[in-house]
């Protein structure tokens, strides 16, 4: 909604130590359980992934991690942005059948 | 299992995993199973075509103010994201900074200007959408962060009280009812005065100009010789910061209930089923030679009438049912885990339909914030 500042967005995600090309933990800031949970069901729903967790470690710090673990050699990094681009993709549906749910009942009324 | 074709399991036995059980004391079966990986041999994975076909939207309740409307087939966390996105972090505009210049009421200033940000305020939507956040300024440029027509609203509140020509007369007379003795001694949300400055003016119109949702919103109360004048800044913001920037007054879900009757409940029985749930969720119908042709368990029993369900979405699953030893093994009750009955109120600054939109919208945002972040990093 603001002007888009990209180092903004690099500076709220880190990898947490002890990352391996299939298993690491991002901690993200400012964000809480309406990213965290929504973010986790959506990866859980790729077949690559073993394992996929979330948890606020303090409830007063705005930090959210996520933990991502994958089978064979598929990149966490990836995933994670599959998993993005999945709640994306669904929201737009979400929107396109909202709208055209609304159309229709609009319709019907007038 | 010979093939490697993924199975896919029957009808009944999804709309089995879509159930959730309410017992007398327990709920069981609410965690969703649809993960790869979790039902051998079926398929699970993510599919936007699958979730376009089967995602459906009803509106039950639209007005402007007031809207109920259910989404089946999503998840629950991704309801609850849109729930939480509705509370919490929808921008509106509210009264933030308050200057007193005279406040001689019995109400002490801070309390005053605490109740005057509460206020909801609502004018030309485009107006407000084209309104930016308010940065204050930082310990290190002081002169950063001015608020300006593009993120301030100013408002004035200008009021004195004082006693009608005769009130004094009256008064003296015995007359107590401040209406006939007083000018202004209340002073109501309608007493607020916009100021457009700059480029408002321009942008908000012929449209609704700024002002108070509700003008009869009681604000404090004066008698003669008291008197306040204060003036208001109106900046946007979101309900993690402060209730007041929350757009909704309320924003919730329940699942759709559902009530299974499993063998016939006939006569007196049925009468006392309908009256465990509220109104209009049970219907007794009398028994034709047709339903008992139809089920043999109400033969010889037409005439009489038989419970059932009208209609389980006004259900408010009390379990009263369940307390009753008739109707033991006769009744089931459930919901559906993909089935959220929304529930949104605006306070009135947006449409409630337009909420909901709002709030997928800023989701996808988040997301690709994240996204943004995330490919920086990978460079």
């Amino acid at each position: 909604m603001e002007e888009i500042d990209a180092q903004v967005d690099r500076d709220r995600i880190r990898v947490l130590p002890g990352s391996t090309p299939t298993s690491a933990s991002f901690q993200f800031d400012n964000e809480d359980h309406t990213l965290g949970n929504a973010l986790r069901y959506v990866i859980m729903k790729n077949p690559d992934v073993e394992f996929c967790g979330y948890s606020i470690p303090h409830p007063s710090e705005a930090k959210l991690n996520l933990r991502i673990q994958t089978y064979d050699d598929v990149s966490v990094y990836e995933v994670l942005e599959k998993g993005l681009r999945d709640l994306e993709g669904l929201c737009d549906v979400v929107v396109d059948t909202f709208a055209e749910a609304r159309r229709e009942k609009d319709a019907r009324v007038s | 299992m010979a093939t490697n074709a993924p199975r896919i399991p029957s009808q009944e036995e999804l709309e089995q995993r879509r159930r959730l059980q309410v017992g007398p004391e327990t709920v069981s079966n609410q965690a969703s199973t649809d993960f790869p990986g979790h039902w051998p041999g079926e398929n699970h994975a993510w599919n936007i075509d699958h979730f376009r076909e089967t995602f459906r939207v009803q509106f039950h309740k639209s007005e402007p103010l007031d809207s109920e409307f259910s989404l089946i087939g999503i998840d629950t966390s991704i309801a609850n994201a849109f729930r939480r996105i509705l509370i919490s972090e929808i921008p509106t505009l509210a009264i933030e900074d308050v200057f007193i210049r005279q406040n001689t009421s019995i109400m002490q200033d801070e309390v005053l200007a605490h109740r005057l940000g509460l206020i909801p305020l609502a004018g030309n939507r485009n107006a407000l959408n084209w309104m930016k956040w308010y940065h204050r300024p930082t310990e290190d440029n002081q002169n950063s962060g001015s608020p300006s027509d593009y993120n301030c609203a100013v408002l004035h509140l200008n009021i004195k009280c004082e006693w009608k020509a005769d009130g004094l007369k009256l008064a003296a007379q015995g007359e107590t009812d401040p209406d006939k003795l007083f000018v202004n001694h209340s002073v109501y949300a309608k007493d607020l005065r916009w100021t457009p400055i700059g480029k408002q003016e321009e942008i908000f119109g012929d449209g609704r100009p700024l002002e108070a949702v509700n003008p009869d919103i009681l604000i404090v109360k004066l008698r003669p010789g008291q008197s306040i004048d204060l003036l208001m800044h109106a900046f946007k913001g979101i309900g993690q910061d402060h209730a007041k920037f929350s757009p909704v007054a309320t924003a919730s879900y329940r699942l759709l209930p559902t009530i299974d009757i499993l063998k016939p409940i006939v006569g007196d029985d049925a009468k006392k089923f309908a009256k465990c749930f509220p109104k209009g969720v049970i219907d007794t119908p009398v028994i034709t030679t047709e339903d008992s042709q139809d089920d043999l368990e109400l033969q010889g029993k037409e005439g009489q009438v038989r419970a059932v369900v009208k209609n389980a979405m006004k259900d408010t699953v009390s379990r009263e049912v369940l307390r009753h030893e008739e109707f033991k093994d006769k009744v089931k009750l459930g919901r559906i885990r993909d089935h959220f009955i929304f529930k949104i109120e605006s306070t009135g600054q947006w449409d409630s339909e337009d909420l909901f939109l709002e709030s997928v919208k800023l989701l996808k945002v988040k997301c690709q914030r994240i996204r943004r972040g995330l490919d920086e990093m990978n460079k």
